[in-house]
């Protein structure tokens, strides 16, 4: 396989403190070098080179929240398909949630997410296990076993913990074996039958509210456990500002926890729901003005620690509904980069952060060989030009469900070439070269089913 | 030859709710029911002669169901009531699924209600036809809102500046939204009475006063209007019990001496006797409910005949 050289592109790479312009050299699947500095070394004989000035390069992409319906809903999305949308979307490698039918609660599902992701998939796919057998929110899971195959995490999905005992357990117990546990928080009394967030918005819609407490009780109740047990724990997307202060206070005490935020409560708002627009309706819901900006400030400030797309196909079977009869979820996979771009081009968060909370931190928290340009380092990197407009057009999404709130909505920044391994998995129009200049191009073939 | 109307009274081809509708609009529908209602018992003419009409009624009504089938009737349209316990709605099929049904045979307006907010407006995007919300979820019952402001003008004289206590069940009621958004529109003062456990999100932001006590909430009021205590969306024990509830909120003689002397009762029926509003006060001199009952009938013939006007015009 020839070496590949990435001539004069804007190299930004959060894990060395880098925005600077320079070229990146990659050879047998890994970065041989990246930075300013490889533009006075001697470049590597019959190089395919590729001249990108004016075009970035990123680490690729971790997302560490996808549903995927495999096994039990492929209708809805396959792990081959979502590998192909999360490569459109510039994504290297994510994080799979085990809210299947059957749930990943054991070795044989782990095995066999591990093995359909080897054969049909385009990124690196991470599978976790669920906590408790089948989700119930009882018996916990083979912990031990679970990571000996490859689950990287625990995690109940959508699914809060409600036992607080249990919870101890579990998180003394994963310490052991050093499992972080992501979790997201929902009590589900207080936030009973709502389907949106409550306050006068859901009250003129007639709508039933889900209070900003719903969430940031159970989740203090878990940073205190967290405290306790010395467990790592990752909050798998928070939505309030009164959740930002709980993680912060508990970073105060303990270094042991983590918080993600997902793309849709950084870029939109409870308003966007309009009349009914089901699209918008998630979980937790879209919350007010007010939390949005606390959501973005705490991004920036580093108290949020990394951004999900929490990428949730849904089908016209369940979301063609009334409001409160449809599921919750979005597709986030291929507009999470686009999406938050916007925060760096309204000069909200730093290129730099960005891509830190995007890829470098996601990685560094749940120990993947991912988020970095250095060399030796995996060659899963992504090309982008920061500034092209499109729009997005929801029957052009690679994934095979179609529920995105960002239809029709104007981006700026697009995914031009997505790297895994130093294999090309995705490339667009205007870069059909990185496809000449290497063999090493990887297609996408379909769906297995 | 048909007179078509430059101005139609309605800029939409649906009536989805009060928020849509401004004062003018809601103005010029009362006083064209106004019109109506010398005549409003008997058939008149047949402006919705050859017209079809599809009551779609996903939750169960008496009132609402029977006064849009003779509002129908009486201006001559084709009146059909889909009886949703025999239907393929039953079987798992989905609203969408039945409003693309219900299209395909070419209907001239659907009144639809169903449990869930925003369902008419889900079924106004996917019907080429006129759609009339008569209730959804606990979002808008329009049609009531626009009943009970004739009632009022037609008793008061006029709606601006009246006191107007709406009281009990708020948080479940779609008719005190409406309410609450075309007496606003009209310039009328609006108290809500109610306990707290009751009552929405963001009350106070809905350009309403809020009153905890029910003696306080209408005193001087002009309009008291009772709402129905809705058993059947309590999901929670919102209240302790209907005992307590009628003791602290129930429409008694005692309490309404507390209203101006001249104060309306009203109640969008069907009535909790006991529990929200005493038998003496619903059947007594005060009370307009029956009024508001023929009022409905008028409100719907202007809403059905100001529809099909902007139908034309489209």
């Amino acid at each position: 396989m020839k070496p590949i050289l990435l001539k004069n592109a804007r190299i930004v790479d959060p894990s060395r403190n880098i925005d600077e312009v320079g070229h990146v050299i990659i050879a047998e699947g890994k970065i041989l070098a990246a930075g300013n500095e490889v533009r006075n070394q001697g470049m590597p004989d019959e190089a395919d080179i590729i001249n990108l000035k004016g075009k970035a390069i990123f680490p690729g992409l971790v997302d560490a929240r996808v549903f995927v319906g495999e096994p039990g809903a492929e209708h809805r999305e396959t792990i081959a398909s979502a590998s192909y949308a999360a490569a459109t979307g510039g994504i290297t490698s994510f994080i799979m949630m085990p809210d299947t039918q059957p749930v990943i609660d054991n070795v044989a599902l782990v095995e066999f997410v591990l093995q359909t992701a080897k054969e049909a998939a385009l990124v690196n796919i991470y599978p976790t296990a669920s906590l408790t057998s089948g989700m119930n929110g009882k018996q916990i899971t083979e912990f031990g076993l679970l990571k000996e195959v490859g689950a990287i995490a625990l995690s109940e999905g959508k699914k809060t913990i409600h036992n607080a005992n249990l919870m101890r357990l579990a998180m003394t117990y994963a310490r052991d074996f050093d499992m972080p546990i992501i979790h997201e928080t929902q009590d589900a009394e207080l936030s009973a039958h709502g389907v949106m967030n409550a306050g006068l918005m859901a009250s003129w819609l007639g709508l039933s509210g889900i209070p900003r407490e719903a969430e940031v009780i159970p989740l203090e109740r878990d940073l205190r456990l967290a405290t306790l047990t010395g467990a790592q724990y990752h909050a798998s997307q928070i939505s309030t500002a009164m959740s930002v202060q709980a993680i912060g206070y508990a970073k105060e005490k303990t270094k042991n926890v983590s918080a993600g935020v997902s793309i849709n409560h950084l870029t939109l708002n409870e308003n966007d729901i309009g009349e009914y627009r089901t699209f918008f309706r998630l979980s937790p819901p879209l919350r007010a003005e007010e939390d949005r900006i606390a959501m973005v400030n705490a991004l920036r400030d580093g108290i949020v620690d990394i951004i999900v797309s929490s990428h949730d196909p849904q089908g016209a079977d369940t979301k063609r509904l009334p409001f409160s009869d449809a599921q919750p979820g979005a597709t986030g996979l291929e507009t999470l980069l686009a999406a938050a771009l916007r925060l760096y081009h309204n000069g909200l968060i730093p290129l730099t952060r960005l891509i830190d909370s995007l890829s470098t931190k996601p990685a560094k928290i749940f120990g993947l060989d991912a988020g970095t340009l250095k060399p030796g380092a995996s060659a899963d990197l992504i090309i982008v030009d920061l500034h092209e407009p499109w729009i997005l057009k929801v029957d052009r999404l690679n994934s095979c469900s179609k529920n995105s709130p960002f239809e029709n909505i104007h981006f700026q920044g697009r995914v031009l070439a997505t790297m895994v391994k130093g294999k090309i998995v995705f490339y667009s129009h205007g870069l059909e070269n990185i496809k000449n200049a290497s063999l090493s191009y990887k297609k996408y073939q379909g769906n297995k089913v | 030859m048909k007179k078509r109307n430059p101005f139609p009274i309605l800029p939409y081809p649906h009536l989805l709710g009060i928020k849509d509708l401004s004062k003018t609009t809601i103005l010029a529908l009362l006083d064209r029911a106004d019109a109506t209602v010398a005549f409003s018992h008997k058939h008149k003419k047949s402006l919705l002669h050859g017209k079809t009409q599809v009551n779609l009624f996903f939750e169960a009504s008496t009132r609402t169901q029977s006064s849009f089938e003779i509002a129908g009737k009486r201006l001559g349209a084709n009146v059909i009531n889909m009886l949703i316990g025999n239907s393929s709605i039953k079987k798992g099929e989905t609203l969408i699924d039945t409003a693309i049904t219900l299209n395909a045979m070419s209907p001239d307006i659907l009144v639809i209600r169903h449990s869930s907010a925003g369902a008419a407006a889900l079924l106004a995007q996917k019907v080429d036809c006129s759609v009339i919300n008569a209730g959804d979820g606990a979002h808008e019952h329009p049609t009531q809102a626009l009943l009970d402001a004739l009632t009022i003008r037609r008793t008061k004289g006029k709606i601006e500046n009246l006191i107007v206590a709406i009281c009990g069940d708020i948080l479940h009621s779609r008719v005190a939204r409406s309410n609450i958004l075309s007496l606003n529109t009209l310039g009328a003062q609006v108290r809500i009475v109610a306990p707290s456990t009751l009552l929405p999100t963001g009350i106070e932001d809905m350009s309403v006063t809020v009153f905890h006590s029910m003696t306080k909430g209408i005193q001087d009021a002009d309009v008291v209007m009772m709402l129905r205590l809705q058993h059947e969306r309590m999901i929670q024990a919102l209240i302790p019990s209907t005992r307590e509830y009628f003791h602290f909120y129930g429409l008694d003689r005692e309490k309404l001496k507390k209203a101006k002397p001249d104060c309306i009762v009203m109640h969008p029926g069907p009535m909790n006797r006991g529990v929200e509003i005493s038998s003496s006060v619903a059947d007594g001199p005060q009370s307009v409910i029956q009024t508001q009952v023929k009022m409905g009938i008028a409100v719907r013939m202007a809403v059905m005949e100001a529809l099909l006007d902007s139908q034309r015009e489209r």
